[in-house]
């Protein structure tokens, strides 16, 4: 068979959404169509679409992958233009570009005992790679965290390939009240200490994480979603000090020692098209007719 | 050479007017009016030991398609430079004739030499609006070949071995296929609908490409090979851009030109917010480089609304490694040049936004191992310039995806490939590679001349038993 028609990749290739999901008010779920890059994908990797012709490239990392069926699923959180405008495709609509799987894969291995942190839609890479861990004959222990109980995701996905799910909400209304890290703190006061520590989230919830465990020196796992432009290393608009050296997450990443990752610079670097940001919104606002879609900011 | 010839003027290249061009990215060379090509095609000798030949990296027979072109004949013009370039429309726009064809030219010893690229650019244009392409019809021999990399080296390698009847598969890892011809060279050089055509050309000739398609991640070399393909071509280019290591590189407005580039030339941000891709510049630039790069990134910063902009250069003009047309065009548009100068740091403000940028004087000391006298620092000489983006265009590397990715390939420790010049045959059997993977950032005709060595090479290996 002829691999370039395997590969699923081309002018007429369609990366159709086959199943759309809400989760919560603004993270929405596909299983989309792409055999190709399904059978290739590893916890831990990301890909890049782009919705049509004018649009921009916009890493997802991969949720999960069926590599029977051909679908990865990706999981997106709402934020700005693109990501709305990705929101409003429907099953059976089109990505017009799709690549991958791009990035690392998780260092999967049996560490001894695992904990798993997800933060927001964090919670979506985290799972394909808790579930690797669970496999790898890892004792694991998950901690899945959000604001608010609706805005919660993959909690039964979670809880079946962890050893214990530990469940928190900023205001309390699922789980236990606080943040991840409260639970965190709780975990590493105890007497056996975990081997590994897996942190997902927003860049603070990650930032914390990492802080929160450099006393006890365990090795603290992160994954950046750093704003990118080709995903293949040529740009180099995702670079992030990681220790001494320059780091550049869609190919040397998206995951780095949390312990070694200049927060500062990371945090400082997505803020880069904070005004761009604005102007597409703007320009959304008026293409949804007026109508104000505004959310609160995460 | 007869005395009473008389020969008419080099023709200039009629262009848009420099302030007007700095404000659109409209293509800045118009391109020969009939009447100019036949005067110019006019100069030509058509020697019979023709030298301007030698200078040409894929041997163009140069007096025969002018003979043409005298002739009016534009098809047989056209068609004679296809013989060995399939990529002519490209190569007359940025090939640096004055480094290689027009250098040789005998008319050049004594007046301006025949302005070769000009006339490969008339007739390849010409081509486009009259004449019809050929489709391929070779016996398949039922061999495949996968490329890796649609760039200037991988799409000539394509067409050559298309037109031998082999089936070939070219895999681009962006969305659209052409390498630095669509993410590099921006439009007002080299119009995106020009590298187009000349795709859709090869596509013409058998050849399919497939976008999307990073090889090193979706299959490895040693997946193609074993699944499906009799030989693979990689020509990945210089796809990994370097920075200077100096303070506050990580600013928020300090860009790579590949990025700077990429995000205008590929993801058209400077039509942002009708595409979705952002492009912030502020109102003073400064390009760090002094090569074709670096002069495309200042006249795209101009066109994005740049009030100033500068080329910051530790060496002097003499050394800038831009071609001298691109030279001249970038300072008619405004771009300020502040040679033997260079940055020392970049620093930031209080939101980690670009404000300014430290430079130091530079003077020319004895001549270095590229035989170019090098730049001495001046203690004590830095000053600081107000300054809102940086774009660093000090040449590109290797991207490293493949050769990660396939063990047994050779690399240099500079991570380029391994590759025998003349054909292309890298350490790894069955496996050829070519263009700037190899030799290091170069020029779109060298790395066309590295793909067609390579085809020969392919074909060679293809048919051996």
């Amino acid at each position: 068979m002829d691999i370039s028609k395997e590969l699923g990749v081309g002018d007429d290739n369609l990366f159709q959404i086959i199943k759309k999901e809400v989760l919560a008010p603004s993270i929405k779920l596909f299983n989309v169509s792409a055999p190709e890059i399904a059978a290739k994908a590893q916890p831990g990797q990301f890909i890049i679409l782009r919705i049509d012709e004018k649009g921009e490239r916009i890493p997802l990392t991969i949720a999960d992958f069926d590599r029977e069926q051909g679908l990865l699923t990706l999981i997106f959180q709402e934020v700005g233009r693109s990501t709305k405008e990705l929101g409003e495709l429907n099953e059976g609509d089109s990505i017009l570009d799709l690549v991958g799987p791009l990035g690392m894969p998780s260092d999967i291995e049996k560490f001894g005992r695992v904990i798993c942190v997800g933060g927001g839609v964090g919670v979506a890479p985290v799972y394909p790679i808790t579930r690797a861990m669970k496999q790898a004959g890892n004792e694991v222990i998950s901690i899945i965290g959000a604001r608010n109980g609706e805005s919660l995701i993959l909690e039964q996905e979670m809880r079946k390939v962890s050893d214990e799910l530990n469940v928190v909400t900023d205001d309390g209304s699922a789980g236990m009240k606080g943040f991840v890290t409260t639970k965190l703190q709780e975990i590493l006061a105890e007497e056996k200490k975990p081997d590994l520590i897996v942190a997902i989230g927003p860049l603070v919830m990650m930032q914390a994480v990492s802080e929160l465990t450099r006393p006890y020196q365990i090795k603290t796992v992160v994954s950046l979603n750093s704003i990118m432009v080709d995903g293949t290393g040529m740009c180099g608009a995702c670079r992030v000090p990681v220790g001494s050296k320059i780091q550049f997450a869609c190919v040397d990443g998206p995951e780095f020692d949390g312990h070694q990752v200049d927060w500062a610079v990371a945090a400082m670097r997505a803020r880069m098209f904070t005004d761009e940001e604005k102007t597409a919104m703007d320009g959304y606002h008026h293409h949804a007719g007026g109508e104000c879609q505004c959310r609160k900011a995460e | 050479m007869s005395k009473g010839r008389i020969k008419p003027d080099r023709q200039e290249m009629p262009l848009q007017d420099a302030i007007e061009r700095s404000k659109n990215f409209n293509e800045v060379s118009l391109g020969y009016t009939l009447e100019q090509a036949l005067l110019e095609a006019s100069r030509c000798l058509t020697c019979k030991k023709p030298q301007c030949i030698e200078g040409c990296p894929v041997d163009v027979e140069i007096p025969s398609f002018i003979k043409f072109i005298q002739e009016e004949n534009f098809q047989s013009a056209i068609n004679k430079i296809k013989e060995k370039n399939n990529l002519p429309a490209i190569c007359g726009r940025v090939c640096p004739q004055e480094n290689q064809c027009e250098k040789y030219c005998i008319i050049g010893k004594k007046s301006k030499p025949v302005a070769i690229g000009r006339l490969e650019r008339f007739a390849a244009d010409w081509e486009m609006k009259h004449g019809d392409t050929k489709s391929n019809i070779v016996e398949p021999t039922g061999k495949k070949i996968a490329v890796v990399g649609s760039g200037p080296s991988g799409l000539t390698v394509a067409a050559d071995l298309a037109m031998l009847g082999h089936e070939v598969t070219v895999m681009e890892a962006l969305h659209i296929p052409g390498g630095v011809l669509v993410y590099g060279i921006p439009e007002f050089r080299l119009p995106k609908a020009i590298v187009q055509r000349e795709i859709d050309s090869i596509k013409k000739l058998g050849v399919t490409v497939k976008t999307n398609a990073v090889v090193g991640k979706i299959n490895t070399v040693d997946e193609l090979l074993q699944k499906d393909y009799d030989a693979v071509f990689i020509g990945t280019g210089a796809g990994l851009p370097y920075f200077m290591d100096i303070p506050g590189e990580n600013y928020n407005g300090v860009y790579s030109a590949n990025e700077f580039l990429t995000r205008n030339n590929l993801m058209k941000g400077y039509l942002f917010p009708e595409y979705m891709t952002p492009i912030k510049i502020g109102e003073k630039v400064a390009v760090i480089g002094a090569g074709n790069v670096a002069m495309d990134s200042a006249r795209t910063a101009l066109r994005l609304g740049a009030k100033e902009c500068y080329i910051v250069y530790r060496r002097s003009e003499n050394e800038m490694p831009a071609r001298n047309e691109e030279i001249e065009h970038a300072v008619e548009e405004g771009v300020q040049l502040r040679l033997l100068t260079s940055p020392v740091e970049i620093v930031g403000d209080e939101n980690g936004r670009v404000k300014a940028l430290i430079c130091q004087r530079f003077e020319l000391g004895e001549p270095d191992e590229s035989g170019r006298r090098s730049p001495v620092a001046i203690p004590g000489s830095e000053y600081e310039m107000e300054m809102d983006t940086v774009i660093m265009a000090l040449g590109q590397g290797p991207n490293p995806l493949v050769s990660q990715t396939t063990p047994d390939l050779q690399t240099n420790k500079r991570g380029n490939i391994v590759a025998d010049e003349a054909t292309g045959q890298t350490s790894k059997p069955g496996v050829f590679a070519g263009g700037d993977i190899v030799t290091g950032a170069a020029t779109v005709i060298k790395a066309m001349g590295a793909g067609k060595k390579a085809a020969k090479a392919i074909h060679e290996y293809l048919t051996a038993n």
